[in-house]
């Protein structure tokens, strides 16, 4: 028989097709079973707040040991690196001199004492975070009760946050970290190259009923509470002593309170 | 006028046609019969005692990705931690402390099926899975 190549071509294809079809046709005919949704909770003694925050209290907070059993504390709960390289340092918690810490407050003749004092600073979990508004992908996001959180999983490290935060609370990891990090704590991960860090107030100590690792061993100079509830301690702390925060005036309303 | 019926170069085009499956198929055929076995991923003792994963084994062996993803979403979005299993029983959602925690040899349970499968996750880049005793 004799036949063209155009009649050959079209019954190669057709034949191509039909055996090509019937495996797609069987995935699409199976039947899918209708997912159970599967029930997740928090813990029973989960620690809940509308506004989480902080109260300082820079009078209790002056030896050099505390700030390095706080920082300490901090830095091996989270598998914090420490570089030797100031550049590419990563702070959760960390000591800033009295100019860096208020830079707004008009400090000419301030006493030699808050010139010379360290303070302790970390990420104000502001009330409208910046770093937030920043983020392209929604990796930095502000939960309802107040915790401005990170999802590292989708951290593309661009670093608009670190730009956009007025504390400079926020880390790049330039290098791998885990060679860094003294002792790892196997509870919580690490980080990888490419990735911002910060503080993200303990939230998985909280989960588990928890204060967060500084405050448990700051010897009652860190309060930690709910500034939403009226009868908190930290409430009573703030009613009780004069305090301030880091540039007010900037707007983002953080959430960590000094007494100075 | 040519023949429209008529194939031209009939052989070259059949020949062309056979080299060219024999030349796309090869690997097919040139493997055959030799293909690495099916890894079974070893259960350690722990594993083994308990007796039951969160899900039956068939689900957990082609959802765990999908599963963890989830998990991942929950813990880190909703802050919710505690996963409730069909019988009942509450499992803390975490890979490094409670996958691992039974699973805990990563090297002959994780990686036998992903290097058979030639998938490279990247969970092992942050979190970290227990030391391997030699």
């Amino acid at each position: 028989m004799e036949r063209s190549r155009r009649s050959f071509l079209k019954i190669a294809g057709i034949s191509a097709l039909g055996i090509g079809v019937k495996p797609v046709l069987d995935v699409i005919a199976e039947q899918h079973d209708e997912a159970v949704e599967p029930i997740v909770k928090k813990h029973d003694n989960a620690l809940t707040a509308k506004r989480w925050g902080m109260v300082i209290d820079t009078h209790k907070l002056q030896s050099e040991e505390l700030f390095g059993k706080i920082i300490n504390a901090c830095h091996h709960t989270h598998n914090v690196p420490e570089f030797k390289n100031k550049l590419h340092e990563i702070k959760w918690i960390w000591l800033e001199e009295f100019q860096h810490t208020f830079p707004s407050i008009d400090a000419e003749y301030i006493s030699d004492h808050a010139r010379s004092s360290h303070f302790l600073t970390l990420c104000n979990h502001c009330e409208n975070p910046p770093c937030v508004r920043a983020c392209p992908t929604k990796a930095t996001f502000k939960r309802p009760d107040g915790i401005v959180m990170m999802d590292f999983h989708r951290c593309i490290g661009c670093r608009f946050c670190m730009a956009a935060c007025p504390y400079g609370s926020r880390s790049f990891n330039f290098r791998d970290p885990r060679p860094f990090i003294k002792e790892q704590n196997p509870k919580f991960p690490t980080r990888m190259k490419g990735v911002v860090e910060k503080c993200n107030f303990c939230e998985e100590r909280l989960a588990e009923g928890k204060p967060p690792a500084c405050v448990e061993v700051s010897e009652g100079a860190l309060v930690f509470g709910d500034l939403d509830d009226s009868d908190s301690e930290i409430r009573q702390v703030l009613k009780e002593n004069y305090t301030i925060r880091r540039k007010p005036e900037l707007g983002a309303g953080p959430n960590i309170f000094y007494i100075v | 006028m040519p023949n429209n019926k008529q194939m031209y170069d009939k052989g070259k085009v059949l020949a062309g046609i056979i080299v060219f499956l024999v030349i796309t198929t090869f690997p097919f055929w040139y493997n055959r019969g030799k293909a690495a076995p099916v890894p079974e991923p070893k259960l350690t003792e722990k594993a083994k005692a308990a007796k039951e994963c969160i899900m039956p084994k068939e689900e957990i062996r082609t959802e765990h990705m999908q599963l963890l993803d989830e998990w991942r979403y929950t813990v880190v979005r909703d802050a919710k931690r505690v996963y409730v299993a069909a019988s009942g029983k509450e499992y803390l959602m975490s890979l490094s402390n409670t996958c691992m925690d039974c699973h805990s040899v990563k090297s002959e349970f994780c990686d036998r099926c992903h290097n058979y499968s030639n998938v490279a996750p990247y969970c092992w880049d942050c979190h970290i899975y227990p030391e391997e005793k030699k």
